[in-house]
């Protein structure tokens, strides 16, 4: 493991119009190292890993991932704001797992897990092929390779798009509350699935998730977020038993004592 | 009050098909233009590609709001005087299909909009090049749903045909409008020119409201 | 050549009284036609309902030149007189567009919510009631943006009425062309374009204005531009 951080957030302002999401945003994720994001709605978790995923453009400071700028480009010295080909370039090694799957109703399972590999990564159709059956298999949904998205439960569904992330080989993956969607009896087969992702890889792994018991095992780190801003930071037997800020005990209440 | 000779009916049926045969042909050609034209209209215009785009939104509101005779006589008047001479089927075909562009692109653009935005963000994450973006993902979900309104401009289409007798086109409007000059009797020509379109147009709309039916309307 | 466009331009304005003569009595009959046939289509007896549907698929399934070239020359060879050019034009603009337009009657009417239709008759209105003082004044502001468009179809469709003779802006530049050189031509219909433009953008701003006033008195905001029937052309 290298000690280069892998995510680097420096300075990071975000607005929506008069609506600032996050300000002054300082923070870095380790290569290999999973996070787990936690706050209420609106305090700016999932812009976030929409920033990451250049869904959205930062208004100040810098992102950068695995040691190149992601939002900016060096152009004669200075930095400006990246441009849609460069971002691109950037991006290839990120890969994003939706709420809502997102996969392409248009194609098959097979067909999802293997137009990237082989539009963007240049892989051969045998070889992307061979790499969709691989993670199909590790996923548990082997026999659905040919099956459109939409006779899939939801649970399976979910389980190709991460698949399909998977299948381009990111070195970080973003999580964006994958099993919020989900009827609970299917939330189980997806993080277990998450579990062994994270302990037979080394990707490191960005999560929003509203589900408490998986983010105490799956994570390294738990970070707060509250008002656009990380007011807490730190491993998760901690941040579970003893959380420090006072925002913390209330959110933490509130949301375990529900569950 | 009305007498009908159906020996006369009858012996310029043939004529009026011919006519009809130019009519439909007409229609065909405009459409297939339409529809090109249309979707790269609306392309540009989701792109939102500099200038172009306010050109094209120009162009699409003007030529939507006027009649499509004045634009069929710019088409076939004006551009011989430029060196490009155009047999009238050419020219009325040329006029049809840009005006029916500015409302094909309109339809697609309504289709375009249905699609999710999450499967643009799916996309986005995984990387795919803009041309994949849309022609793998964003097009086949847009374009099967927009098909019945497609469809309707179709017929739109085949019965705004005749006006192009105007610059000459010898459709069935003006076979059979022949046909009453050397004849004097107007009645069973332009009853069954409006049968023939009759015969076309409602069938059609029945398929396409099935169609509608099926796909879901927009 | 330009001092010829202050001679083009008058000739072609000469036509535009035509022109808004034929619009206006063919938006005046379509209105007429687009009510009673749609109301129609919602009527009780199937009789009734049987005669509009004919009327509106007969209509909307024929051209509009067919129809024109058959008022003007087949009707006269029936009935025995001859219906003056403008008098055939707007029948013709009135019976075709009043088909469509009987269809967003039909549809404005049908979408207003049924618990609108229940109140009603919790509140023992009469049908004539129900229809007039509650589901109209509802329905008629869904269906303004559509006739908007349609009134555009029409005002385009005015243009037709030069192929039978009626002195309007087409015709009115038609017999200009021969005499024109290059330039000329294209000027003409330039110029032809930016008249109806104009009267387009006429209709659409009277219709946005009634549409506010008709909102308002059913105490709603007028549709917002986004939400406006996106395929323009005849609705069918």
């Amino acid at each position: 493991m290298s000690s280069e951080p892998m995510i680097v957030f420096a300075g990071v302002e975000k607005r929506f119009g008069d609506n600032v999401v996050l300000s002054d945003l300082d923070f870095t994720v380790a290569p290999a190292e999973h996070v787990t994001l936690i706050g209420p709605s609106g305090s700016g978790k999932t812009t976030i890993l929409r920033l990451l995923m250049t869904l959205e453009k930062v208004n100040a400071g810098t992102i950068s991932v695995g040691g190149r700028y992601l939002s900016h480009m060096e152009k004669g010295g200075t930095l400006v704001p990246a441009d849609e080909k460069y971002s691109r370039e950037v991006r290839k090694r990120i890969g994003m797992v939706f709420q809502q799957f997102n996969l392409f109703p248009n194609m098959t399972v097979r067909g999802n897990l293997i137009e990237a590999p082989t539009r963007v990564l240049g892989l051969s159709k045998e070889e992307a092929n061979s790499r969709a059956v691989e993670l199909l298999d590790l996923v548990g949904l082997g026999e659905k390779i040919d099956e459109h998205p939409s006779r899939l439960s939801g649970g399976q569904q979910q389980r190709v798009a991460i698949a399909r992330a998977l299948a381009m080989r990111p070195d970080v993956l973003l999580l964006d509350e994958v099993t919020s969607a989900l009827d609970p009896e299917l939330v189980a087969g997806v993080l277990s699935l998450l579990r062994d992702i994270g302990e037979t890889t080394d990707i490191t792994i960005l999560c929003v998730t509203h589900e408490m018991g998986f983010a105490q095992d799956f994570s390294h780190r738990v970070m707060m977020f509250d008002g656009g801003k990380v007011i807490e930071d730190a491993a998760p037997d901690q941040m579970f038993s003893a959380p420090e800020h006072p925002r913390t005990k209330e959110f933490l209440a509130a949301v375990l004592n529900r569950s | 009050m009305i007498d009908w000779d159906w020996d006369y009916a009858i012996r310029i049926l043939p004529a009026l098909l011919g006519g009809l045969r130019v009519t439909v042909l007409a229609t065909l050609l405009g459409s297939v233009l339409a529809f090109a034209l249309g979707l790269v209209f609306a392309v540009v215009r989701r792109n939102r590609v500099p200038v172009l785009n306010q050109l094209v939104w120009g162009f699409v509101e003007l030529w939507r709001s006027t009649p499509l005779l004045v634009q069929a006589y710019l088409i076939f008047f004006v551009l011989p005087d430029v060196g490009v001479t155009l047999s009238p089927l050419t020219a009325g075909v040329l006029a049809l299909g840009l005006h029916y562009a500015c409302y094909t692109s309109e339809v697609y653009r309504a289709g375009i909009d249905a699609v999710p935005q999450g499967q643009w963000e799916a996309a986005t994450a995984l990387s795919l090049p803009t041309s994949r973006v849309w022609l793998g993902v964003v097009l086949p979900q847009a374009i099967p749903r927009v098909l019945p309104a497609l469809g309707n401009n179709v017929i739109s289409m085949f019965k705004e045909v005749p006006l192009l007798l105007a610059i000459t086109v010898v459709e069935v409007v003006a076979t059979a409008r022949q046909i009453t000059a050397g004849s004097f009797r107007p009645v069973e020509p332009f009853t069954m020119a409006g049968i023939l379109f009759l015969l076309i147009s409602y069938p059609a709309a029945i398929l396409i409201r099935r169609l509608e039916r099926r796909v879901g309307v927009l | 050549m330009f001092d010829n466009i202050g001679l083009i331009v008058s000739r072609l304005l000469s036509g535009v009284p035509a022109t808004v003569s034929a619009a206006v009595g063919g938006i005046a009959v379509t209105i007429l036609l687009s009510f009673a046939a749609g109301l129609a289509l919602l009527a009780r007896s199937r009789w009734v309902r049987g005669v509009a549907r004919t009327y509106v698929e007969f209509f909307r399934g024929t051209s509009e030149v067919v129809q024109l070239f058959w008022i003007f020359f087949v009707l006269p060879a029936l009935v025995g007189f001859q219906i003056v050019p403008l008098g055939a034009g707007i029948l013709v603009l009135g019976l075709n567009h009043g088909a469509y337009g009987a269809e967003i009657v039909r549809g404005a009417v049908g979408s207003v919510p049924r618990q609108q239709y229940e109140g009603c008759v919790a509140l023992s209105m009469s049908p004539a009631q129900r229809m007039f003082r509650v589901l109209l004044p509802q329905a008629v502001v869904e269906m303004l943006p559509s006739f908007n468009n349609l009134f555009i179809q029409l005002l385009k469709s005015t243009a037709l009425l030069s192929l039978v003779t009626v002195q309007e802006v087409a015709f009115q530049g038609q017999v200009l062309v021969p005499n024109l050189g290059v330039g000329e031509k294209l000027t003409i219909y330039l110029v032809e374009l930016v008249i109806y433009l104009v009267l387009a953008v006429l209709i659409t701003f009277t219709m946005r204005r009634i549409e506010g006033w008709a909102s308002a008195r059913v105490g709603r905001a007028p549709t917002p531009r986004a939400r406006r029937p996106v395929l323009p052309g005849k609705p069918s």
